[in-house]
């Protein structure tokens, strides 16, 4: 499946007759191919999905994977390739059972990131896309995911793990390495594997969306100091004289609620237009 | 009195199982769609051009706009495709936005697709966010098996089928064709425009391709009115934005406001800087590739027209904050070996300009910089702006430019002193507190 000298495959190399996929395993991923592909009113729109879906049975995009992807869209392998290199998310080796992403783009890596990074790759003794020897834990630097606000971010198998420490993040490759149950911040009660996180990814639901948050702390300040402001405007509004009464009682049932449409509106009328020139 | 919050967007996110139907249809979801299936297409495409709404994935083109740009119905299929890509650094509103409230994003596609006359709606959402993925997945069983979406829907004789698609990691794809060809299932490489999407988009058929915090805007203007969007905000920045505030502040987080609020408001409504001794240095207005803002800037509206007139754009809203710990030479250089790492290679200025950046950018950072070393940074970026294929060009030459105009003497530094020397880097973590005292 991969190159004896162990370099990264980058499917250029045909899967030799004897790595071909047992017939059950073929027959089930033809049969979940067909659910992808029959998603898009073009069966090439797949690929993607389909590259997911071969990363859920071989950890990695392989030479056989690649193959059957062409064989299923009417391409060539090296035309399945050509995309699959593209792709980040693909790996053209063997993926360890946990990938754990230190996010060191600029916010993060200011935040903490860089320390992280340096803690825990010398922590598991290894560097960029590589793995640690029991096949477990494969080590990325990742770019901006998109959690700016609970920097710094680490990714294992793509769930938040927030406003990590170089102490928090070896404990939490230390405890996957362990086979203990870790759960991230915002996301399921539990991180899958590699192969199960990939799967989904291919479009088939696991049935953990209900697992979780729906929104971390960072993601309500705004509405905590919203509702603050309102409850100030109603007490004001309700203190106001008579001559305000009239404007105030479309905020006034807003006052143990969050705010409404109507006091929303009433809110920037003053100030936006106002403040432009 | 300062700028009020506008939590629209965000109402709910506090709600225990905020994504679901049950809570969405609490807080008037799906009302705005049952009107919207009563109203003539037209008037649809109308109402989201007199709100002003303008796209709320960066270039902050019109929406509205965007619908009516499509070509007449010729009985072939017409495309909405929503950019969940996110992925600009420093940009987290949109991931936040289908965690907590997918139904918001899937309402909106609802009314979208139907006033555009869409039958097949995608959603491409980055591949490095699994749970948001499943909560995607999830919002659209339960809007099929609620008669939201499918055959016939709420008996209006509309149909409609949402994919949402995951991605495998790739910057370039939430530039909007790029996110086509990658949808196709192709490299995600940026497509020569014209033709414009609207009218060759997914497999050549006339496609909207819309931000998610755009789609999610529609069910509320519909509810409320195109005025009551309309007298939100500047004149020609209507509404309200989510704004993500990050890196050296109190309370790191999302304030979904009017457009037109300033940096000082939010700072304050965040609690100012995390540490109150420690003075703003720069911050982006919109994401890594606006040009950055200093302290002189607190008071700039964060509206389209006025921050373009300040030199920057409004981009995402993604206001990223650093103290004065923080080396600019050490960010901006970071922010080059992202752009030259995800550079799709299909435009020569942009492959070779972010390989030659990176290094320079790194040898100052360093300390081991040329007395050229400036003076050869602008040129490159003077040969990519304007010059690329894309705008992931443009953009990687903004920090750069804008640093070297605010903060010329740190870059001269590099010539001599490594960054980690003049501001180490410790001094600027979330955990400095811990492993200075320590």
């Amino acid at each position: 499946m991969i190159s004896t000298d162990g370099s990264p495959n980058y499917g250029v190399v045909p899967s030799p007759d004897t790595d071909t996929y047992p017939a059950d395993v073929l027959a089930s991923l033809r049969a979940d191919a067909a659910e992808v592909i029959a998603r898009y009113p073009q069966a090439r729109s797949a690929l993607l999905p389909l590259l997911h879906l071969v990363q859920s049975v071989d950890g990695f995009v392989s030479p056989r994977g690649i193959e059957l992807c062409a064989d299923l869209l009417g391409l060539t392998g090296a035309e399945v390739s050509g995309v699959a290199t593209f792709y980040s998310q693909y790996k053209r080796h063997p993926n360890g059972k946990y990938t754990i992403g230190v996010c060191t783009n600029t916010l993060c890596a200011i935040m903490g990131g860089d320390e992280i990074w340096d803690f825990v790759s010398a922590h598991l003794g290894i560097g960029h896309d590589e793995t640690t020897a029991d096949g477990l834990v494969t080590l990325e630097r990742i770019e901006c995911n998109a959690a700016c606000d609970y920097a710094p971010v680490v990714m294992a198998n793509w769930e938040f793990f927030d406003n990590q420490t170089p102490q928090s993040t070896s404990q939490l490759v230390d405890d996957l390495r362990s086979g203990l149950s870790v759960t991230p911040t915002r996301g399921a009660s539990k991180v899958c594997s590699f192969k199960e996180v990939s799967r989904v990814l291919a479009g088939f639901h696991d049935g953990l969306a209900d697992e979780g948050v729906g929104a971390g702390p960072a993601s309500l300040e705004g509405l905590k100091v919203a509702k603050a402001q309102s409850a100030t405007k109603t007490r004001a509004a309700k203190a106001a004289p008579a001559a305000k009464a009239a404007q105030a009682a479309d905020t006034t049932p807003a006052a143990d609620t969050a705010p409404t449409a109507d006091t929303l509106f009433e809110a920037p009328k003053g100030t936006g237009k106002a403040k432009k020139k | 009195m300062s700028t009020q919050l506008t939590p629209i967007l965000t109402k709910f996110w506090d709600d225990p199982q905020s994504w679901t139907l049950a809570t969405y249809e609490k807080h008037d979801g799906y009302k705005a769609l049952k009107n919207a299936l009563k109203m003539p297409q037209a008037d649809l495409v109308q109402l989201a051009k007199d709100s002003g709404l303008r796209g709320r994935g960066g270039a902050g083109f019109p929406t509205g706009m965007k619908w009516g740009f499509l070509p007449a119905p010729d009985g072939g299929p017409r495309y909405l495709v929503v950019n969940a890509d996110e992925s600009e650094p420093g940009t987290c509103k949109d991931i936040p936005l289908m965690m907590a409230a997918p139904q918001l994003l899937i309402e909106g596609m609802v009314i979208t697709s139907f006033a555009i006359g869409c039958n097949h709606a995608f959603i491409y959402v980055r591949g490095e966010v699994v749970h948001v993925y499943r909560r995607l997945l999830r919002a659209v069983e339960e809007a099929y098996a609620a008669g939201y979406l499918g055959k016939n829907i709420l008996g209006s004789g509309f149909d409609l089928d949402i994919t949402v698609h995951a991605g495998a990691g790739a910057y370039i794809c939430g530039e909007e064709t790029a996110l086509l060809d990658s949808l196709e299932g192709r490299r995600g490489q940026p497509r020569l425009k014209p033709p414009f999407p609207a009218v060759a988009g997914l497999y050549a058929r006339p496609t909207v391709v819309n931000n998610v915090e755009s789609i999610a805007s529609i069910a509320p203007i519909l509810l409320n009115g195109a005025k009551w969007f309309a007298e939100m905000g500047t004149e020609r920045s209507s509404g309200f934005g989510i704004f993500s505030l990050s890196g050296h502040v109190a309370r790191p987080g999302q304030y979904e406001a009017p457009l037109g609020i300033t940096l000082r408001e939010l700072l304050e409504m965040a609690g100012g800087m995390r540490d109150p001794s420690k003075k703003l240095k720069f911050w982006t207005p919109g994401g890594s590739s606006t040009p950055m803002f200093t302290d002189q800037h607190l008071d700039v509206p964060l509206d389209f027209e006025s921050v373009a007139a300040a030199g920057s754009m409004l981009g995402t809203r993604a206001l990223q904050i650093f103290d004065e710990t923080v080396s600019v030479v050490r960010a901006v250089s970071r922010w080059t070996d992202f752009y030259a790492h995800e550079s799709c290679g299909k435009c020569t200025p942009c492959r070779e300009g972010t390989f030659w950046l990176k290094q320079i950018m790194a040898r100052l950072e360093l300390g081991q910089g040329t007395q050229d070393d400036i003076d050869k940074l602008l040129d490159i970026c003077d040969n990519i702006l304007f010059r690329a294929f894309c705008p992931l060009g443009d953009g990687a030459t903004s920090c750069i430019t804008s640093a070297v105009q605010y903060f010329r003497t740190e870059f001269e530094a590099g010539m001599h002193t490594p960054a980690s020397v003049l501001f180490p880097p410790a001094a600027s973590t979330l955990f400095a507190k811990e492993t200075v005292s320590a």
